[in-house]
Order: C-alpha cells, then structure tokens, then sequence
C-alpha cells in the first residue's frame, strides 16, 4: 500500500532510491582518501624503507634486506620490553585512578557532570611537551613534593623498590610512570564514562535487592558492564603509552629510554632510516598481536 | 498498631518518608498478612511506590519501624532483607543469561541447589526453554516473567511488585494477571503490588490499601472497597459513582435513613451513612442505577442526553432538572433501551446509596482514573 502510494506521486521515487545507494560511499571518500593519503601511503613507503640500505649521502636502494628486523631485534629488545612495562603499569595505574572517577562523574556528580568532564580534559588545553615538562618541575629536587616524599621516606621505598636511583623523584623509572599516567589519563577516563553512564542504576538496586553485598554488585554488575569501557580505555592508553618518547627523554635517564625515543633519534639524528622503520614495523606488529589477543581475551564483541 | 500481627506479617507502623520539599509518605501503619496478596493502589505521586521502596530497603525511611514478624528490618540494608521486588523496569542484568539471572540471589546466598530450584520456577513461569538465552533477545511479556522468577526462586518473606505489568500491552497484562494471581497462590508467598490501576487492583487483589497524597484512604477487600467507599477518592477512583447533594433527615428506621436531595426524599442503608453527618454526597454506582420505576422511593426523572453502546453493556448520560448528569449502564440483558431525548426514570435500591461526608471535594480521585486497565 505504501509502495503504490509513492508510486503514484509520479516519476521522482525511483531515482532517489538508486541515489540513496551512493550517499554511504560517497560519505566513506574523504575519510578514505584521508586514509590512503596520510596512513596507507607512509605504511607501504616506510616498509619498503625499512628493507632498504645505503645511506643519507648516497641515498638507499632496495634490496630487500629482511636481516635488518633480527639486528633491530637483537640491539634493542631491552627498550621494547622496557616500553611495554612502563606502558602497561601506567595503564594499570590509569585504570585504578581513572575508574573510580569514571563512576563518580557518570553516575553520581549528577548537574556538576558537565563540569566535571570539562575538568578531566581541561589538560587538553595545554601542549602535551608543556604539561610534561611542568612535571620536570613538580618533580624537581627542591620543590616541595620531593621533600616531603623524602620526609615521609617515600623516595626510600621507591629506591628500595627500584623505582628511584636515589633520593630525588625526577630522572628515574617512576617519574616516567608518573608522567605516561598522567598523560594518557583522561583517554582512559573519557571511554570508561561513557561506559558507566549507560550503566542503568536500577541494576544496581536490582542487585542489591537480590543479596548482592556492595562488593559482590561491582563485582557481578557493575564492572561486566563496564567492561567494553574497561578495554577501550586500555587500549588508548597502552597504545600511545608504549610508542610514547616525549616522556621518558623529559622525564627519565639513560637507563629509562623507550623504544619511541630509539626510533625517534635513529630518524631525526644517527638518520638511520631503514633500522628506524623497521624499529616502527616491529613496534606496530607487536602492539596488534597483543591487542587481538586481549580483545578476544576480554569477549567484548559479546557485550557491545 | 493494636492488631495482633502474625508470625510472617508485615508490618509498618507510622512509616514516614520526608523529602526536602515535599512529604511523600504521611504516618502510615499498615499490615500485611502473610501469605495474602496485597495491593497498594493510587494515583502517581501518591506515594505508594516510596512505600515499596522503603519495605525493599532501597529508600531509607525518615521515620517508623518496619517489621516481618517479630523482626525489625527498619536497620538493615536491602541486601540483607528476606524480600525481593520485580521492578518496574525488570531491571534483568544484560549480561546474563536467563538462568543466571534467575541463579542470582541463590549464589549470593550460596544455595547449592542454586540451578535446580532456577529451572523448577523457570518451568513455573514455563519459560524453561529460553534459559540460555540473554534476557534482551526476549519479547516484553518474557522478560516480566523472567523478572518474577528472579524474585520467585528466592522465596522471600515478601515479594515486592512495582507496577510490573505496567509495560506490556492490555491483552498481556490481562493475561499476566491471572497467572500472577496463580503462581502467588500455588507458592503461598506474600506478594504486595503496587499498581495505580484499580482494575488490575481489584482483579488480583485480597486486600487493597487504597493511597492518596502520601496517605492511606481506605484499606479492604475489593468488594467492600466498591460497595462502601469511604470517602469521595475512592468513590471515583476505583469505578464511577454519581454523587448526589444531600441533607439527613431526622428519624429512620435501624435499617434505612431518608436523605432529601434536590427537593426529593430519598432512601439510604443506615449501615452506609458515616455517623453524625448531616450534609452528605449520596453516591449510587452506575450500574446499580435502573431505567424504569424500581417499586421504591429512589427515583428521579430526567432527560437521556447521551447514549453509547459498548456490546456488554449500554451507559446512559441522563440530565436532571438541576443540571446534574447521571450516568446509568444498563446490562445489555434485553430489557427496552431508552433514546436519546426521551424522559426517563431512574431508579435504584436503598442498599445500593452509600453516603460520604459533604465537606470532601466531589471530583477528588475523578480525574486521575486511567482506563486503560
């Protein structure tokens, strides 16, 4: 009935439902072509670089050099490994600071929400070399939170866990830690709010009227359903925290140095650059094995 | 509250719920027998799911005690209540299968026999074949049930209902009626339900604690609810009633008491006349009033000014010489339907009249009756 009455409204209904069609594709283009342009493009170039030799002066010719990914390997697993650590502890402390905060905005901060919100990403403002810099200068030997860090003998306990190298906070493990963390926060934030905001509260009261003790609901309810939250804060967190070389130069030492700084000063200064792109490749390849496998790990596709 | 309460009763005494600016429940002192189902019914806003919510622990009372039995439950949280509630919303965990839904309260408890008493009240509720399913791939009427399994399967001193059928649709709801009324008497639990549908109320019910604004109007069984409302609230919120203006006459008899409206003497049961009341509303239910002289006193003449035919039965809108319009329904037995314009009598039986206190607003109630039940 409804097909005959556009029928008769003449010879415009065809048309537009072929149209229709275009519209999802030509939507998709420039998304695409900004794809192909600034990610496909660069991934091929930098993978073909990465299997080149020579050098700046000479230029670099391809040979299809596969050895280079075992030299690469071999020099640098300690920064990778190291990058992975630091990573992955800043998003376990990310997590740890960012889900209660998550659950206090969505659910309970109720007309201070929007401010709130506006306070988690005010950072944002600020260039990310600025705000890390500042740490150099909350961490610093003679402003108040080394000393006091010292009073209260925290700096002894850093340095006995090896977090410190001795009684100063900056220029060490922790300080990196300290500054990924912070850093990366609100990206954890952010998708764990959204997450919980949908939580119905009602569940909650559901729950406890079923027996559940405050503990056991976060436990069965609360954090399940939070979990497509959980993941998708991790991994942007952990994603840019493991490539990450602005921290660790500002913040750490010699013996703190990530596999982002690697490559960056293997490209911009030893101009190294098929180890460099190689360095990227392996970087790259072990973040998403790692990912695919946490993903499928967590079940989420089951929960979203 | 003086009544002797009983082993499982529940019982509130002067239950008070304050909020900042408003109070949502007045002193309320009820009891509810064990093993009875309970309805507590009004209009929104008039306080009976803050009620609820207080009995399930969810809303702290700002004042009163709350028993079961012997026990004061008042202190407690609403997890460590022997009382479950089927929310409005269902309220189904998503993440959760049926039967896991169904299994929570067991294994917070740590039930062993947690998956067998699951699948015996699913098959109670004969949903047995969508146990493994998530509660969102199942239609509304599904899910209400699965709520009522969850609460079920715990058997709690008392099962709190929060409007649960108020999202399925009439054909549902008249179904889900009859099988609430007959699951609560097969597991013989307390069951309180909170509906603002008087219909619903009046179908399931034994007892109905009728609220209004935050407190209790009348408390009974359906029938004497109907019959012999006491006040102008429950006159016209549970079914209609034609309100008559009128003054008590001196004198009567044990059994009957003449009443004069609108300049005629008119007949009322004295069993249904408040004591010491000389203004009064005479109230007469529209199907207790007849076309055609009745053979007694209560009659009055006026003109049909509307008729609608609904199948079972024929309501009749008819206008009195001051104004006023009665409305008369008629069984469709057979008997001469009037039409419209024509001058009719309208009649009915002294036992019929009940009579309410003349200085309650007449419309009060009136306005708030939904019929979609």
């Amino acid at each position: 009935m409804a097909e005959a009455a556009v029928l008769s409204t003449g010879s415009s209904a065809p048309p537009t439902r072929r149209r229709r069609n275009w519209v999802p594709y030509a939507l998709l283009l420039p998304g695409l072509l900004w794809l192909v342009v600034f990610f496909v493009l660069p991934m091929v170039t930098l993978a073909s670089q990465s299997l080149q030799e020579g050098n700046v002066d000479d230029g670099y010719t391809f040979t299809g050099n596969v050895g280079i990914y075992v030299d690469a390997l071999k020099q640098y697993w300690p920064q990778f490994v190291r990058s992975f650590l630091y990573a992955g502890t800043a998003t376990v402390l990310a997590l740890l600071l960012g889900y209660p905060l998550a659950y206090f905005i969505a659910q309970k901060a109720g007309r201070y929400k929007n401010l709130v919100l506006v306070l988690v990403i005010a950072p944002f403002f600020t260039s990310f070399l600025i705000r890390t810099l500042a740490w150099r200068t909350i961490l610093s030997d003679d402003w108040f939170v080394t000393t006091w860090a010292q009073k209260l003998h925290i700096t002894d306990l850093l340095q006995a866990v090896g977090l410190t190298a001795n009684d100063s906070l900056l220029s060490s493990k922790f300080a990196v830690i300290m500054g990924l963390t912070y850093n990366f926060l609100p990206f954890m934030i952010l998708p764990l709010y959204t997450s919980l905001e949908r939580l119905d509260p009602r569940l909650i009261e559901a729950a406890g009227d079923l027996y559940a003790s405050p503990w056991q609901t976060f436990r069965k309810v609360t954090w399940p359903l939070s979990l497509p939250g959980v993941v998708a804060g991790t991994l942007l967190t952990f994603i840019p925290a493991a490539g990450d070389f602005i921290n660790a130069r500002l913040l750490g030492n010699t013996q703190t140095t990530m596999i982002g700084s690697v490559i960056d000063s293997q490209f911009l200064r030893v101009l190294d650059y098929p180890l460099a792109a190689a360095l990227s490749f392996i970087l790259l390849i072990v973040i998403v094995t790692m990912v695919s496998v946490y993903v499928r790990r967590a079940g989420t596709e089951e929960l979203l | 509250m003086s009544k002797q309460q009983g082993k499982g009763d529940l019982g509130l005494v002067a239950l008070t719920k304050s909020f900042a600016t408003f109070t949502a429940v007045h002193p309320l002192d009820l009891v509810v027998p064990q093993g009875s189902f309970f309805a507590l019914l009004g209009p929104s806003g008039c306080g009976k799911t803050t009620t609820l919510r207080m009995i399930a622990g969810l809303e702290e009372p700002t004042s009163g005690r709350i028993r079961i039995g012997d026990s004061d439950i008042t202190d407690t949280k609403a997890y460590q209540r022997n009382v479950n509630t089927v929310f409005q919303s269902y309220a189904l965990f998503p993440h959760m299968s049926v039967l896991d839904n169904v299994m929570f309260g067991l294994r917070r408890r740590g039930d062993k026999d947690a998956k067998a008493k699951a699948k015996e009240v699913l098959e109670l509720v004969q949903l047995e074949q969508v146990a493994s399913k998530k509660p969102t791939q199942l239609s509304g009427g599904m899910q209400q049930r699965v709520a009522l399994a969850r609460a079920l399967v715990n058997r709690p001193d008392v099962l709190l209902l929060d409007e649960p059928l108020g999202a399925l649709d009439l054909k549902l709801r008249r179904q889900m009626q009859i099988e609430l009324k007959r699951i609560q008497q097969e597991v013989g639990l307390t069951f309180i339900h909170v509906t603002h549908d008087q219909e619903e109320a009046m179908t399931m019910a034994d007892s109905i604690a009728v609220m209004n604004a935050g407190r209790l109007e009348q408390l009974g069984d359906p029938a004497t609810l109907y019959e012999q409302p006491r006040s102008t609230f429950v006159a016209n919120f549970l079914g209609q009633s034609n309100l008559l203006r009128a003054t008590v006459n001196p004198g009567g008899t044990d059994h009957v008491v003449t009443v004069r409206a609108h300049d005629t003497d008119l007949e009322v049961s004295r069993e249904h006349l408040p004591e010491g009341v000389r203004d009064v509303w005479l109230g007469v239910r529209p199907e207790k009033l007849r076309l055609g002289e009745g053979g007694g006193p209560n009659q009055l003449r006026g003109i049909v000014r509307d008729v609608s035919f609904s199948g079972v039965a024929t309501q009749y809108s008819v206008q009195m010489p001051w104004g006023q319009e009665l409305i008369v329904v008629q069984q469709n037995d057979g008997t001469a339907r009037a039409v419209l314009g024509e001058t009719v009598t309208v009649s009915w039986a002294a036992q019929h009249g009940f009579a309410l206190d003349a200085s309650q607003d007449a419309e009060a109630g009136a306005e708030l009756v939904d019929d979609h039940g």
